[in-house]
């Protein structure tokens, strides 16, 4: 259904770069300088420029909201395993959507196409800079500098908050008023994930407090450290004391060269793409690494016992939040919102937690787990308390004090942070 | 009246190049002008790239990625050099001696292309583990030190990618093996040649051009290869792949990832001339029509 509201494969600025020509003025006087010959070339090579996604906002006008009625369809752009599932007679199916469609009769078309935050939004994007709809009437983008970008540019729609009574209830503390969207104007939760240390006790024979740990010369070799530009460096921030959100480009360079010392003398074994950190632990090829809680949480219900050991770090983990936000133009606004607080309803987060594995913002949903599971019999009773007991779902209030958030960047300062700290990772 | 014909003989040539000729402008021409602009622009996804003739991106990406970009072209001559020490007696062996068997054999070579690339070096990463089915026994018979590991060392990296560019080394060098006319050999020993003699005169160099084409066909995707350093490797056998990979994906710093794909370009070209130059161009000429 709505094959053609969906966004393009290819990412559309490079495609309009490469097909329309679009010479400005000083590529222009550039060209003609540059002499008959080259000045073909030169032309040839302005015209290839890649247009920007930036554009002035046409912001939601005020009474939006009173205007909207509610269309009966929901596109709505996820990130793959992000659903609870049954199975019902071999079909797939996801139990909490087919109750909000019975509820609310808005029918929902679900698609787990989002693989990055950066490769969706670049498909995206090239709509919103035109003014023109996404497709989806709701997505989930990682906090940090994919959401900034689209806050920044005012691409998403602003939410009224008398449309979100169960987000307002039910919604954490920790997960509330955001410094990356005071008052959650344009974003709430969808679910929220620790970014701390795992460990394999079997091989690290003891057990693991401090960011120090991952610097600790008894496991050259052992250590397992994210590749990636947000994580790492972040965390690596923390580890030296310094609030990441607040941090300068002097800080950043004092964490450069930390990581980049942990390198050369050896002690990182693997820098992990995101994933594949779990894994490792488990196979011993590392014995402790910078992990997802979700991940490891998931790798011990997969083996039926705490293989590996997660924590947050004395000096703090990284909090970051998958969030539901609108992109401007959506066209069923009003859908989206009633969705975006129908998960706020306690027994629904409390599904979708024992699915998923990660945090969920709603910390009511323990106890909708917990009735759930007094209902339950048999293996799903103790898969259902072990949820409703994990410190992985249900972080202690503790726990979450003692988080960070990403340091937000612009595109000039995403350079030079790019620039300090990608070569360490690919050495 | 018989003016028609010429005219047709004429345009032939130039009619038969046409698709080639277009495939490439299409598919290289374009996207290599495109790739030139790029690494020439600055800018950020957000606002736009613009052309500024901005050249420092280039000694900006060399200056932060000289040693991956060294160690790919290291890493591929190592490879190549092992392919083509693994692969010649394979492909001799089965030009030679393979008698009615032949293309069953060469089938066997083709038979792990079955599989998807990624999936088999996942396999390797499975076996080569440090607690693995190949050094998990070793190490708990006191054979190895409890630290030994082969993953995310350069030597899985160089083997990981031998093993998945091995066939394209054996197919040319079979061809040109297989080619040989046998009664030559014959002519070399009523000669008195002996058998090494017979080989290193005779069989060596008429098989020069397969090396040839097997050393290109390898050397250059080995170079450019990211897989096997982002799934056998680890910190300190990255290569220029995975960079050039990360900075167009993920950090969407397009300069940057241009002008590092350019250098890699021109690198291997240079390579690639030097190389042409020194074994001589009429065999490259002969592979290519063989």
């Amino acid at each position: 259904m709505d094959q053609d509201k969906r966004p393009p494969e290819i990412d559309s600025a490079l495609l309009r770069g490469l097909t329309q020509a679009r010479l400005t003025r000083r590529g222009m006087f550039k060209a003609a300088g540059t002499g008959a010959g080259v000045a073909g070339l030169a032309a040839l090579l302005a015209a290839c420029g890649v247009s920007g996604t930036s554009q002035e906002n046409k912001a939601a006008a005020p009474g939006f909201w009173d205007s909207q009625k509610q269309a009966g369809l929901l596109n709505f752009a996820n990130w793959p395993l992000y659903m609870d599932v049954k199975k019902v007679g071999g079909k797939e199916t996801h139990p909490t959507l087919d109750q909000f469609t019975k509820e609310t009769g808005i029918k929902v078309n679900y698609k787990e196409v989002i693989e990055s935050n950066d490769g969706f939004l670049g498909k995206i994007l090239p709509s919103l800079r035109a003014g023109q709809d996404t497709g989806w009437d709701l997505i989930v983008i990682t906090n940090g500098p994919p959401l900034s970008r689209l806050l920044r540019q005012k691409y998403l729609v602003e939410l009224d908050q008398s449309k979100l009574p169960n987000f307002n209830k039910n919604a954490g503390p920790s997960f509330k008023n955001p410094d990356y969207d005071p008052g959650n104007k344009y974003t709430v939760p969808w679910q929220g994930g620790l970014t701390g240390i795992a460990y394999n006790p079997k091989f690290t024979k003891r057990e693991i407090t401090s960011f120090e740990d991952l610097f600790d010369p008894k496991f050259k070799g052992k250590i397992g450290m994210f590749g990636d530009v947000n994580d790492a460096p972040n965390l690596a921030l923390a580890g030296l004391g310094i609030e990441p959100s607040k941090s300068t480009e002097a800080d950043w360079k004092r964490a450069a060269a930390k990581l980049t010392e942990q390198r050369d003398k050896g002690l990182v074994r693997k820098y992990f793409d995101n994933s594949g950190e779990a894994q490792a632990l488990a196979s011993g090829d590392v014995w402790l690494s910078m992990a997802y809680s979700g991940d490891v949480f998931q790798l011990n219900a997969e083996k039926g016992r705490e293989e590996l050991r997660f924590v947050v770090p004395k000096e703090g983990a990284m909090l970051w939040t998958d969030n539901m936000c609108i992109p401007l133009k959506a066209q069923h606004p009003l859908d989206a919102i009633t969705y975006m607080d129908y998960v706020y309803r306690p027994e629904v987060a409390g599904a979708l937690a024992a699915y998923i594995n990660y945090v969920t913002p709603v910390p009511g949903a323990k106890q909708a787990i917990e009735a759930e599971a007094a209902r339950a019999s048999g293996e799903d009773r103790a898969s259902l308390q072990d949820i409703a007991t994990s410190p992985f779902v249900f972080p202690q209030e503790s726990d979450l004090a003692n988080t960070h958030s990403y340091r937000d960047l612009t595109p000039e300062e995403e350079k030079i942070w790019n620039r300090l700290f990608q070569p360490i990772f690919q050495s | 009246m018989s003016a028609r014909p010429r005219a047709g003989r004429k345009l032939a040539p130039y009619l038969l190049v046409l698709p080639g000729g277009l495939w490439l402008a299409a598919f290289f021409l374009i996207p290599t002008v495109v790739m030139l602009s790029l690494s020439l622009q600055s800018g950020s996804v957000e606002e736009g790239f613009r052309l500024t003739w901005r050249v420092s991106t280039y000694t900006d990406a060399i200056s932060l990625y000289h040693t991956q970009l060294v160690r790919s072209l290291t890493y591929s001559a190592v490879v190549t050099g092992l392919a083509l020490v693994v692969a010649y007696p394979m492909a001799y062996w089965i030009a030679f001696h393979g008698g009615s068997r032949k293309s069953s054999y060469l089938f066997l070579i083709l038979l792990p292309f079955f599989v998807s690339f990624v999936i088999r070096t996942v396999s390797w990463q499975f076996i080569l583990s440090d607690q693995g089915i190949v050094l998990g026994p070793l190490k708990s018979l006191g054979l190895l030190a409890e630290d030994f590991h082969l993953l995310a060392t350069s030597a899985a990296v160089i083997g990981g990618l031998t093993y998945n560019f091995l066939p394209f080394m054996v197919l040319p060098l079979y061809v040109s093996l297989e080619r040989i006319d046998p009664s030559l050999v014959e002519a070399a020993s009523d000669l008195y040649a002996s058998k090494v003699q017979g080989f290193l005169r005779v069989i060596l160099p008429l098989s020069l051009p397969g090396v040839f084409a097997g050393v290109l066909l390898t050397f250059v995707p080995a170079a450019a290869d990211f897989v096997n350093a982002t799934i056998l490797g680890g910190p300190g056998t990255t290569m220029i792949g995975n960079v050039i990979q990360t900075e167009y994906l993920t950090n969407l710093d397009y300069p940057l990832a241009s002008a590092l794909s350019f250098t890699l370009m021109a690198a291997l070209l240079i390579g690639v001339f030097a190389y042409a130059r020194a074994l001589g161009t009429e065999e490259v000429l002969e592979v290519s029509a063989a």
